[in-house]
Parts: structure tokens; C-alpha cells; sequence
């Protein structure tokens, strides 16, 4: 099996309590690695060994479907209801005014219940369970109905108000305002939470599963160690300890149960190996400059020898121009029987002479220069990568053609799928090892860090070459063979790559040319219950 | 009949009756539309001796949502100035929101809190950014962000 295998399916389980939010729990990662065929001498293995192997930049996660989520939400009530002796739905508000966090909540309840009570929205007034009642004489502040025998509703706060008014009031927060957890009496200024049994009371039957779900969010939402998979149609969530403070130490990727990579330090896909604040800096630079850097990394671009136009319709950088026959890499524009030994100056910019860079003029040219080295090798992967794709699925379709021609089996054209995914993966580690290179300041492992970064990079284009050719000749044996071989190999020189990259960032040892923004820590107050 | 319908026939009907002083109802020729007019009742130089013609509007789910409530400008009635009404006439009120609108508020509850939030003020400004704001603004009031950073003004 491959290594890389091995740390997509790593979801490892921690104990079910979640996290107090100060929890010192071990997210560097650094004293249990160690990977298969490459045993690295510098690291000392004092670790058990009966643990998972890890790579430094594995990080601690655990994926939890709907059902998970909410039997968490009822354990949490259930325990909160038997130690404090309160109902289940006052459990509920209190837990929810606290963000989750139990053991807060109980030594508070514990120390001042009647404060506790009226912050989180509930009175302590022990009058009957709210009912449905008609009361002669009754007049509904909301509609100015004053019909006899009308039902009407109210809280332990005694505002009273008809059932049609409730209903319509509740469905404006449920369904318009997407309001469930904090939804006050209808009354000004009155600060009490409707409470989920009053809900059931007043709500028809589809309101009751809308509440219900906007509830599940709000449980999500309100804890710092829970996220929601960003994948269009993927309802699980991924609980993960990390910190703020930790993300200048650790990039925290992890991965959903439906194979979504996701950043849990940011709003953004996998970056690895550019820690997040890098990433922010890198985009919001990107944006910034996308009309001077755009042009130049247009889809197209002339032949160096003929002139013609050329487009470039895969995601390997290999380019023959139809024409002339002229082969050049995408790149640099330069020979490409060069590049068998000199990728080096394809990715790694040479930093020009002081001379030059005394005069101002030169110095912003050779600045713009320097980052559009860096944009431009950045934006090649992540368009090679779609291209990639786009280039798979074609293949995709030969190949079931010519599988239904040959009598071949299914399982034995998978090993294109693993290829196009190791592509996928590869290039968007290689777009942000450019990001993370662009802010690097040089120091003795920068050299490292690109030689493994041009080692990846050209397994990765050699795979992607092998990807573009004709179909007769990928159903051929040796080629798939090789295509097998260099998939695996692409894949363990990514894992190279980002272990020693996020080693060194967990102790410190890179140096970059700008200042990490300090990150606000994650505010930790109880919720607020006022109506703002 | 509307949910709108019933209490706004309940509210004109009182508004017929009687209003507070420096309150008074200029049209409602329906249940969608009306127009008010307040004055402040001290002698804010601010606002001395100007009439303000305020414009509501209703959804028919009124009052469970707020209703949607501006100035108007009009020859003999201008914009009042205070830092959280726009130069077109967009009033920053929290109660107007939906987050601190309660269904128990009414047309006259509205137009008495407007009075105060005038009679209270001593800034002689706009909100932060109001050129921009007016220049760019297609949003209805009621699809507008407010951020109600201080209610005290
Ligand atoms: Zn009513
Ligand atoms: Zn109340
Ligand atoms: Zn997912
Ligand atoms: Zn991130
Ligand atoms: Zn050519
Ligand atoms: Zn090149």
C-alpha cells in the first residue's frame, strides 16, 4: 500500500467527551513520526511504537454524520438533566447559552442558579408547564383579537398572546430568519426563550424538523472544535482540536468521509503545506494584483520559434508546438531537452544582483518579477489540475469504449483513477508550496525544501505526460505498469515534501519575509441572549 | 381578510381617535402604505420649528414582520440630520430590524421612539460613509445589515 493511502483514511479516534476549549492536547505531531521506507536518522523514535504511525503533518480529527450529532446534543441534555434535576428543555437553553460547555455550566448553576437561569433566558418562577388556554375578557396585543374563547399562549413571563399569533411569529423566525436556539417571547424587551416543548406545543409537525435542524447548526456553530464539511451536499462535521494560536505551528487539513479536504484553521480547501495566515496574505495579494498578473497566465501563449498561437489543452507543461514541432516548456518558454536536468530554474526564482535592485524603478520590476514567478507557477497547477481532471474523464470514456471492445475488466483501468487523483492532490500541494516559497526568506533549508519541491513537480508532470497518451497505447501493460509506479511514487515524494515542511514550521525553523498577523484568540463567552 | 389587514384596521381606528401631540396621520388610503408626520416637542435647534413626513410600509405579514419605515423629502419636509438616518431617508433603528422588532410595537410606538431618538440628539452629522451609502444603496431598508453599534444616540 501506498503511504499516501495510509493518512487520507487516518480518522483517529479520541476519547467522546469533547475538549475542554483549554485542552492542551498534542496537534504538533512531532515526537510520534515516522513513515514506511524512509526512516529519517534526526528523529528520535523514544515514541510507542504500538501507536498509528504519523506523519508531522497528520493532525488529530474525527468525523461525525447527523445521527452522531445528535445523540451528542441528547447525552449532553440527559447528563445536564440528571445532575441539576431541571428538565430536558431547560437543559437544552442552558447548554445552548453556555456553547456546550457542560462543566461551566454546572459549576455555575451550582454556585448562583437564579443569575444562571435569568441570563440564559429562563425564569425561575416554578408556575405550571406552559398550556394552551382561553381566558374570558382576553384581548391579543399582536392581532387586537378579542374574540370569545380564544386560544392563547404564554410563557412563564405571563405575556400572553393567541395561538395564531405565536404560530406566525415562530414561523417568521424558524423559517425567515433561519432563528431557533434563541427565539424570544414576542413581547418588547422581554428576553425569555421559547422553550422546545412550548415549540412542539405551538408549531406545526414540518416547523418542529426545521427547528430541529437549525438547532443541530446552531451546536455546530456555537463550538469552536466543530466544523461543517464545506462540500456541497455533505451534511457531516469534523471535530478537530486545534487553536488558534496553534496555526502558525501546524496547517490543520483534514478529511471528510466523503473525500472533501478541507483547511479546519480557515474557510479554505487543503493549503498545505502554506500555513493559513500565508494563504489569507497570498489570496488577498492575488486579488489584488489579478490584472497584472492575468495576462501573463493566460491559456495561451506563442511558440518561441514560429510564433504561432498555442494552447495549451492538458496539465502537462511538456509542449509541442503543432506547427514547427518545437518542444518547450510551458514555463520558462525555454528548450525543453533542457529540463531533463535543469528543472531546478523552472521553480525556483533567481534572486537578482544588489546592483541592479539599487535602483528603485528596477527594484519594483524585479519585486513584480519575483511574485509573478511565483503566481505563475502557482496558477499553472492549479489550472493543470483542471485540466488534468478534464483530460481524465475524457480518457475516462475511451476507456470504458475500448473495455466493452477487449472484454478488459473494470478493476484493471482503476489505476487510472488512483493517477488522476494522486494529480489532484500533488498539484494542489505543488500551487501552495509557491505560495508558501513566495514568502520564504532564504536560509539553509530553503535548499531542501526545493529540491523536493522540483522532485515532486517533475514526477508530477512525467505523470501527467504518461496521462496524455492515446488510449490504445494506456490499455498496453507497460504503460500501466509505469503509470502504477509513477502514481505511487508522486504520491510518496508529497508526502516527503509536506512531513519535512510541516516539521520544520512546528518547530520553528522557517523564516519568512513578512509577520504572521497575531490570531485573535477564539472568544470563549457564554452566549449572549440579548436582543440587540 | 389579511393577518396585516385586521390589526391595521384595529390601529387606524385608534389613530382616528386620538395620536400623541407631534404626531399626525397624513394619509392612509389603504393597508400598504401610510404617511405620518412628527415634529420634536422641545427646542432642539436641531430640529426646531420642522415637520417630518415619515413613510410606512406594510407586508401582509405586519405586524410579526416590521414594518418597512422612511423619510420622505418633500418641499416643506426635509431629512432630519442625526448620525443614523441617511441622507435619503434610510433610518438605522434596531427596533425596525427584524432582530429587535416585537409584533406588540405599532405604527404610534414607532413614531413615538422616532421623536425621541431626534429629541435625544445633539450631533449635527450623518452616518459614517452616508454618501457612499446613499450613491450605491439599491437594497430596501428592510433587506439592509444594519450593525446597531450605539443605540444610546
Ligand atoms: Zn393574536
Ligand atoms: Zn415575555
Ligand atoms: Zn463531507
Ligand atoms: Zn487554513
Ligand atoms: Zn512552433
Ligand atoms: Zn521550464
Amino acid at each position: 500500500m501506498d503511504t499516501d493511502d495510509d493518512f487520507m483514511s487516518n480518522v483517529s479516534s479520541e476519547e467522546e467527551d469533547m475538549m475542554p476549549d483549554d485542552s492542551d492536547n498534542d496537534l504538533s505531531g512531532d515526537d510520534d513520526f515516522d513513515f514506511d521506507d524512509e526512516p529519517d536518522p534526526d528523529i528520535d523514535m523514544q515514541q510507542d511504537f504500538g501507536q498509528k504511525k504519523k506523519a508531522a503533518y497528520d493532525i488529530t480529527f474525527k468525523v461525525y454524520q447527523p445521527q452522531d450529532i445528535q445523540k451528542q446534543q441528547d447525552d449532553l441534555i440527559k447528563e445536564v438533566n440528571m445532575i441539576l434535576d431541571i428538565n430536558k428543555e431547560e437543559a437544552a437553553i442552558l447548554l445552548r447559552h453556555f456553547r456546550w460547555n457542560k462543566e461551566r455550566l454546572i459549576e455555575d448553576y451550582m454556585e448562583k442558579p437564579s443569575q444562571v437561569l435569568e441570563a440564559a433566558g429562563l425564569s425561575e418562577s416554578s408556575a405550571e408547564a406552559p398550556r394552551l388556554k382561553s381566558i374570558p375578557g382576553f384581548v391579543c396585543d399582536i392581532c387586537c383579537e378579542d374574540e370569545e374563547g380564544l386560544q392563547s399562549f404564554a410563557l412563564k413571563c405571563g405575556h400572553r398572546y393567541c395561538v395564531d399569533c405565536y404560530r406566525q411569529y415562530l414561523a417568521q423566525k424558524i423559517v425567515e430568519e433561519g432563528e431557533a436556539a434563541r427565539i424570544q417571547c414576542p413581547s418588547d424587551d422581554c428576553n425569555l426563550i421559547i422553550d422546545a416543548r412550548s415549540l412542539d406545543l405551538l408549531v406545526t409537525q414540518d416547523l418542529t424538523d426545521r427547528y430541529h435542524k437549525l438547532l443541530n447548526r446552531t451546536y455546530v456553530e456555537d463550538r469552536d472544535s466543530l466544523k461543517w464539511c464545506p462540500a456541497p451536499d455533505c451534511q457531516n462535521v469534523v471535530e478537530c482540536g486545534i487553536k488558534k494560536k496553534d496555526l502558525t505551528r501546524i496547517v490543520p487539513t483534514v478529511a471528510c468521509l466523503c473525500s472533501m479536504r478541507f483547511c479546519f484553521g480557515c474557510p479554505n480547501e487543503d493549503h498545505q503545506p502554506a500555513p493559513c495566515d500565508l494563504v489569507k496574505k497570498w489570496l488577498k495579494k492575488c486579488a489584488d494584483d489579478s490584472e497584472t498578473a492575468n495576462w501573463i497566465s493566460a491559456n495561451t501563449k506563442e511558440c518561441p520559434k514560429c510564433n504561432s498561437t498555442i494552447e495549451k489543452n492538458g496539465g502537462c507543461n511538456h509542449m509541442t508546438c503543432r506547427k514547427c514541432k518545437h518542444e518547450f516548456c510551458w514555463m520558462c518558454m525555454g528548450l525543453w531537452s533542457e529540463h531533463g536536468t535543469s528543472w531546478y530554474n523552472c521553480n525556483r526564482f533567481e534572486e537578482k544582483s544588489g546592483t541592479e535592485a539599487r535602483d528603485a524603478q528596477a527594484k519594483s520590476r524585479v519585486s513584480l518579477e519575483r511574485y509573478l514567478h511565483y503566481y505563475n507557477r502557482y496558477a499553472n497547477h492549479e489550472q493543470s489540475a483542471r485540466l488534468d481532471k478534464e483530460m481524465y474523464l475524457k480518457t475516462e470514456k475511451k476507456m470504458v469504449q475500448l473495455q466493452k471492445e477487449s472484454g478488459m475488466s473494470w478493476i484493471e483501468v482503476q489505476y487510472l483513477n488512483s493517477a488522476s487523483q494522486a494529480l489532484q492532490t500533488c498539484r494542489r500541494t505543488l500551487m501552495w508550496t509557491y505560495a508558501f516559497a513566495f514568502y520564504l526568506a532564504r536560509n539553509n533549508l530553503t535548499e531542501i525544501f526545493e529540491d523536493n519541491q522540483k522532485d515532486l513537480e517533475m514526477a508530477v508532470e512525467s505523470l501527467s505526460e504518461m496521462f496524455e497518451k492515446p488510449v490504445q497505447e494506456l490499455a498496453d501493460s507497460k504503460l500501466k505498469v509505469d503509470i502504477m509506479d509513477k502514481t505511487s511514487y508522486c504520491n510518496k515524494r508529497r508526502v516527503i515534501l509536506l512531513d519535512d515542511t510541516a516539521q520544520n514550521l512546528a518547530e520553528g525553523r522557517w523564516t519568512f519575509n513578512v509577520e504572521f498577523t497575531n490570531p485573535t484568540p477564539i472568544s470563549n463567552t457564554k452566549g449572549s441572549s440579548s436582543r440587540r | 381578510m389579511s393577518f396585516a389587514t385586521k390589526r391595521l384596521g384595529k390601529e387606524l381606528s385608534k389613530i382616528n381617535n386620538s395620536l400623541p401631540p407631534g404626531i399626525e396621520l397624513v394619509s392612509a388610503d389603504n393597508f400598504e402604505e401610510w404617511f405620518l408626520d412628527i415634529r420634536v416637542l422641545d427646542n432642539n435647534p436641531l430640529y426646531a420649528n420642522q415637520v417630518y413626513r415619515l413613510k410606512f410600509k406594510f407586508s401582509a405579514q405586519y405586524p410579526i414582520e416590521p414594518p418597512e419605515v422612511v423619510f420622505v423629502k418633500l418641499a416643506n419636509r426635509p431629512i432630519p440630520i442625526h448620525p443614523h438616518i441617511y441622507s435619503n431617508g434610510i433610518i438605522c433603528l434596531d427596533l425596525l430590524g427584524q432582530q429587535g422588532w416585537s409584533p406588540v410595537q405599532n405604527v404610534e410606538s414607532i413614531c413615538m421612539s422616532l421623536q425621541s431618538m431626534l429629541t435625544g440628539n445633539n450631533k449635527d452629522e450623518r452616518p459614517a460613509g452616508d454618501e457612499e451609502f446613499v450613491r450605491g444603496n439599491r437594497l430596501r431598508p428592510k433587506d439592509i445589515d444594519f450593525y446597531y453599534h450605539d443605540n444610546n444616540v
